[in-house]
């Protein structure tokens, strides 16, 4: 954090001040460990080993929360009959599909004695709508599994933004936590042989160390304490990424750390407001406020939409409401209740279409043009040849950058040009690079990883030719506008039916010709309005006054809202997120600091911070508490419930939406009011995280001798991106390191806002890697010398750091060594390098179809690497000497 | 004898004052505690945004994470990074010491070699240097062209435009801070933000750095603080925790810019025993002069006595 979050790490330092003890855990000893208490070596790709081995000893001495877990987790919940563990599978769940390497969800399912009565929607595996996370089943007979897959190839797992899968609101239970389906007992026995010698053997953590990390983290949490948990995107990016994080849910949820103050799971994003662009998405299975994108199977219209998408119980009943007024956002009058409110103008998902799939279909000519808007995937993205080559089958390239970054030049200076590999004068992509403001030429938001926004102001005019990427959206609009309404013959924004020559075209281009497009336009630039979007964003009601939450809207169209979980930001007309009242002027929860989504709440689930009866759990830990004479919730931030639900109130039978919450479901949003310990729903990838090996590894599974690696993991296939033998497979010793890749505090993602200027570039000017001192002198590399790192896609060079920071660890009774690769640099800028990606491959997490590119298996070499053609014949050759096929490491 | 009671040429208990000050605010400064120090080099970027100092080399150096090298002529901040392995003995980083006894139990031990001998022993110190704006301050004591001054906030700074490129005052810094630019020819040094300070504003590296590990204030306030955290530290269990010229009692006559480290101050780079070169100087000239004087005694003696040879 330290390193990559230095101005955030400040808070910490600021706890280690008044006390607090910091434990780094990390393959690299780095800036972050130079400032904890403890730093923890441990092999890249092993984490859920570490922590189902920290779950285990909870588990088992009973170091968990009982109070809290009983109230507020699903631990009393009984699983149906159908599942079974990887502990009775060899290492898969239930529901397993190895034809089509998917899970059938409903085996993972609640039990419940009134199954029928008051099964949920989106919750409801079977509900024959396609349902949340493809595990609907299909209406249509033979098609269904096909269709099934289809649906669940477009994943949505990142549709529980805002709150969780669907699942049975009131499945049977026992508070005994005794039977043996309970969630508890199948919690208990899946970590069972999580032991702190598996801990070591598969880590390399000793057991001095795992002791004293599960002692601090035990001894630290509970009724006067807690512990938080923060992560960076790094660990996300794994095949079994999302597990990563589910493993530390259960944890923080076990100890009772969420959802109370210092604790939590906080996520440290990639850059500024990654946040924000999940809220409002930039991602193709999204739409603002976490609205699944519409499937082509399952979403024929809003109906079908709103009751597929929906829940019974909770705020995610009124998912109707939520997407009327989304479409009343953006296209205003013409969306009324005769034409679904303009449902039908969205386009529909057919299957998954993430970064990977899109460069395939570049490849396949099936992907004709690319808007990179600050995005470098020739130096950021995983296989960087892959990249380009699927730019390369381009008819057009857009780049809106601050430099020439790598994936704007590529045509004509990239590593495939000196191969041999491409002629610039066979590539046929017409490249357009288009110059970006800087946050600081512009207005507008960050949302951080808190959930809050803030507000920045336009300092100076952006120079030149850059221009803001509002500006850049609205003007290439209303160009896109103006040109289609000629062609139709009718005028934009007016919702008159078709006037024109080709009322055909006309009618392919309404959705286009309708959107509410009218931004007020400021200064000599036109620039678009910022503020205008945030007040759409938030949204209004019928008299056109700003809405001040997502439970004034409406499903009949008199509301329109553009995101609803941020409806309030703009409350009584005002500019919520530009608020800067000094901390010391208001409580310690600083609510009146920017806005965060929902409803200004700064701690999510916050109403866990009290016990059942709404009281504080401890003093020091207080946060929120029911107000008995005032009738209503009361504390230091904003409660997240129902203002005057008291914890007494239980929801009558039958009871639907809102008033199905009861005064006890702290977890508001969840279908049964639960924290989540075992997942009956929402994961493609298993209703608890199991110790995987990462795709390419140089150790076999220990825990899963069967199983080396997540059976449901993607691996795109193509003769560009193959796989290399991992685990006990003939082949793999010829890859015998393990290389993660990282970044520097001197330099941001893949380069485009620090490579080419010279105060950063200074301090890190190098590309280099990071080996211990056992590895240079077991592969005789000199410090400062340099090294060639291979793999199966490519082979790069660096200069060599020989360094204590990188240690080599015993594992599985050997010796294994890690190498570091900061992944900054790529051939333009001022400082220039092999870029580290150009290593990894394409195997993703199945829920969120994000690479693997922390825990890669590689040699090294001392010296450069060849030049030209002969580049490719070290590659093949490696090929060769591991046996590699079209099939390597594709197996379940 | 302490030093503030012999001011050298220049220096004195409040420097401003002797340089002609008369109403003057107190003397400002800068304490940098290390210990607290992240490495993200905000400071070295803040300094050369604000001050427009240029680039001063793409030279990967392989001394761990330090590409900087050293205090220049352009590089007026400079975070050093020294990797080694902790005292025995020594717990990780400290904290505020008696507040949270009670979970550090498990971990305040000794630092335990892990099974590789790395993990736990592992140290890596970071420490942000900057001009130290000497009580007796050798590059203005040298300066001829009186580019070199005393300002009102007591800190020394380079006027450019009167700065002839001598470079007089490049070998008379002890710290090796001040240098000459090769494109322009002149003496660059920090300034202390000179121009942030007379608008009441702290300056840039102190204000970018977020850990607060750069602390600028009056010197006797920023003194005082010192002094508690380094006790603060010792305490807690780091006896190597020592404050570096954080009194007028050393070669200087004092620092405005001072330091909390965790070792020794070779350890950094930075001298144990700084002494001003000019620091002799008065007592040379008085030596000089007494000798002169002699001479002209003995000359006078000498014409004196001659002419009652000759009469």
């Amino acid at each position: 954090m330290a390193e990559a979050h230095p101005v955030g790490f400040q808070w910490v330092m600021e706890a280690k001040a008044r006390g607090a003890t910091v434990i780094h855990v990390d393959p690299r000893f780095s800036r972050t460990s130079a400032m904890a208490d403890l730093h923890v070596p441990i092999r890249a790709g092993s984490d859920i080993a570490f922590l189902g081995g920290i779950i285990n000893h909870v588990l088992t001495e009973e170091k968990y929360f009982r109070d809290y877990v009983l109230a507020y987790t699903n631990a009393s919940t009984i699983i149906s009959e159908d599942f079974a563990d990887t502990e009775d599978l060899g290492g898969v769940f239930s529901g397993l599909d190895r034809d089509h390497r998917t899970y059938d969800f409903d085996a993972w399912r609640y039990q419940a004695g009134d199954v029928g009565a008051a099964a949920g929607r989106r919750d409801r595996p079977g509900s024959g709508k396609g349902g949340q996370n493809g595990n609907g089943q299909n209406g249509d007979g033979q098609n269904g599994d096909g269709r099934r897959r289809r649906v669940r190839a477009a994943a949505r797992g990142e549709a529980h933004g805002s709150g969780g899968a669907a699942a049975h609101p009131s499945p049977d239970t026992d508070e005994t936590l005794q039977h043996p389906r309970c969630v508890f007992q199948i919690l208990k026995r899946h970590f069972s042989r999580y032991t702190p010698e598996m801990v070591e053997q598969i880590c390399g953590i000793s057991p001095e160390n795992f002791r004293r990390v599960y002692e601090a983290l035990t001894s630290n949490s509970g009724r006067d304490r807690t512990t938080a948990l923060v992560y960076s995107v790094g660990w996300t990016q794994h095949t079994v990424g999302v597990q990563y994080i589910r493993t530390g849910a259960i944890l923080q949820t076990l100890l009772g750390n969420m959802g109370r103050p210092g604790g939590g799971i906080l996520a440290l994003r990639g850059h500024a407001s990654i946040q924000g662009s999940t809220d409002i998405p930039t991602l193709f299975d999204l739409l603002p406020g976490y609205l699944p994108m519409p499937h082509v199977h399952g979403n024929e219209d809003l109906d079908t939409y709103a009751d597929a998408e929906s829940m019974d119980n909770g705020f995610w009943a009124n998912v109707r409401s939520y997407m009327v007024s989304l479409l009343k956002a953006w296209w205003g009058p013409a969306a009324t209740a005769e034409n679904d409110f303009c449902f039908d103008y969205l386009p529909r998902l057919t299957g998954s279409h993430g970064t990977y799939e899109t460069v395939l279909a570049q490849i396949a000519g099936d992907c004709s043009g690319y808007f990179l808007l600050g995005e470098n995937p020739a130096v950021g993205s995983a296989n960087g040849r892959m990249q380009r080559l699927g730019m390369s089958k381009l008819d057009w390239l857009v780049v809106r950058d601050f430099s020439l970054i790598e994936s704007a030049t590529w045509w004509k200076d990239g590593p495939e040009i000196e191969t041999g590999e491409m002629r610039t004068e066979d590539i046929g992509t017409e490249v357009f690079f288009l110059p970006a403001a800087a946050h600081t030429e512009k207005s507008g938001s960050f949302t951080n990883t808190q959930r809050m926004l803030q507000w920045h102001h336009e300092a100076v005019e952006p120079a030149g030719d850059a221009r803001s990427d509002l500006w850049f959206a609205y003007h290439l609009g209303r160009i896109i506008r103006e040109k289609l309404a000629a062609q139709s013959g009718s005028v934009p924004g007016s919702s008159s039916p078709a006037a024109g020559e080709h009322p055909d075209a006309d009618e392919m281009n309404r959705p286009i010709l309708d959107l509410t497009w009218d931004y007020p336009l400021r200064g000599p630039l036109r620039e678009p309005d910022a503020e205008a979007v945030l007040a759409e964003v938030n949204g209004w009601d019928g008299d056109g006054k700003p809405v001040s939450s997502y439970t004034q809207l409406k499903d009949d169209g008199s509301t329109a809202s553009g995101c609803w979980i941020y409806c309030g930001v703009y409350a009584d007309g005002v500019n919520q997120a530009a608020r800067r009242k000094p901390g010391g002027e208001q409580n310690w929860v600083a609510n009146e600091w920017g806005w965060a989504w929902p409803a200004n709440r700064r701690v999510l689930y916050n109403r866990a911070s009290a016990d059942p009866e709404g009281k504080p759990w401890s003093d020091r830990k207080a946060l929120v508490w029911w107000d008995p004479e005032q009738g209503k919730w009361a504390g230091h931030d904003i409660a997240d419930f129902i203002a005057n639900r008291p914890p007494s109130y239980r929801p009558p039978d039958g009871a639907k939406g809102v008033a199905a919450i009861s005064g006890t479901d702290a977890f508001i949003m969840q279908a049964d009011g639960k924290a989540w310990l075992f997942a009956p729903a929402g994961l493609a990838d298993g209703p608890m995280p199991a110790h995987y090996e990462p795709q390419e590894s140089p150790v076999q599974n220990l825990l899963y001798p069967k199983q080396e690696h997540n059976p449901v993991r993607e691996t795109l296939r193509h003769p560009g991106t193959p796989y290399q033998p991992s685990g006990d497979e003939p082949g793999s010793e010829v890859f015998p390191y393990v290389a993660t890749t990282y970044r520097l505090t001197e330099h941001h993602t893949a380069g485009g806002m620090s490579r080419w200027l010279p105060y950063l570039s200074e301090l890190q000017p190098e590309f280099f890697c990071e080996v211990s001192p056992e590895l240079a002198a077991e592969r005789g590399l000199e410090h400062m010398g340099w090294a060639t790192i291979i793999s199966a896609r490519s082979a790069i060079e660096a200069r060599v750091m020989v360094t204590q920071r990188m240690p080599s660890l015993t594992v599985q009774g050997k010796r294994l060594h890690q190498i570091g690769l900061p992944y900054h640099w790529g051939r333009n800028g001022l400082t220039t390098g092999d870029a580290a990606n150009e290593l990894a491959h394409f195997s993703l997490d199945p829920n969120v179809h994000i690479q693997e590119v922390k825990a890669l298996a590689v040699d090294i070499q001392p010296g450069r690497r060849p030049r030209g053609p002969a580049l490719l014949d070290l590659i093949r050759s490696y090929h060769e000497r591991a046996g590699i096929t079209d099939e390597t490491g594709t197996e379940v | 004898m302490s030093s503030t009671e012999r001011p050298g040429l220049t220096g004195g208990a409040d420097p401003a004052e002797r340089a002609g000050w008369g109403e003057h605010p107190p003397r400002m400064g800068f304490f940098t505690d290390t210990s607290v120090c992240i490495g993200c080099k905000a400071c070295e970027v803040a300094c050369k945004e604000w001050n427009t100092v240029p680039e001063d080399g793409l030279e990967l150096t392989g001394m761990s994470f330090d590409n900087t090298i050293g205090l220049s002529a352009s590089t007026w901040r400079h975070v050093a990074f020294i990797e080694q392995q902790a005292p025995v003995g020594v717990p990780a980083l400290p904290a505020v010491p008696g507040q949270a006894a009670g979970i550090r139990g498990g971990l305040s031990g000794p630092a335990v070699p892990g099974p590789d001998g790395v993990d736990g022993a592992m140290r890596w110190l970071m420490s942000s240097d900057v001009c130290k704006h000497c009580t007796e301050a050798g590059c203005l004591d040298v300066c001829p062209t009186g580019a070199l001054m005393r300002t009102e906030f007591g800190t020394v700074v380079v006027q450019d435009d009167v700065c002839n490129g001598c470079g007089y005052c490049v070998p008379a810094c002890p710290f090796g801070v001040i240098g000459r630019r090769a494109d322009d020819g002149g003496a660059h040094k920090c300034t202390l933000c000179y121009d942030r300070l007379g608008v009441g504003m702290e300056p840039a590296c102190a204000k970018a750095c977020p850990t607060d590990s750069i602390q600028f204030g009056p010197l006797d306030e920023l003194r005082e603080r010192a002094r508690v955290r380094v006790n603060d530290l010792v305490e807690a269990g780091h006896p190597e925790a020592q404050l570096y010229l954080e009194g007028a009692d050393n070669g200087i006559g004092g620092a405005g810019a001072f330091f909390l480290l965790l070792d020794e101050p070779e350890v950094y780079g930075l001298p144990p025993d700084p002494v001003v070169p000019t620091r002799s100087l008065p007592r040379m000239w008085k030596h000089a002069g007494l000798a002169a004087a002699g001479v002209g005694a003995m000359v006078l003696t000498a014409f004196l006595g001659s002419r009652t040879d000759v009469r």
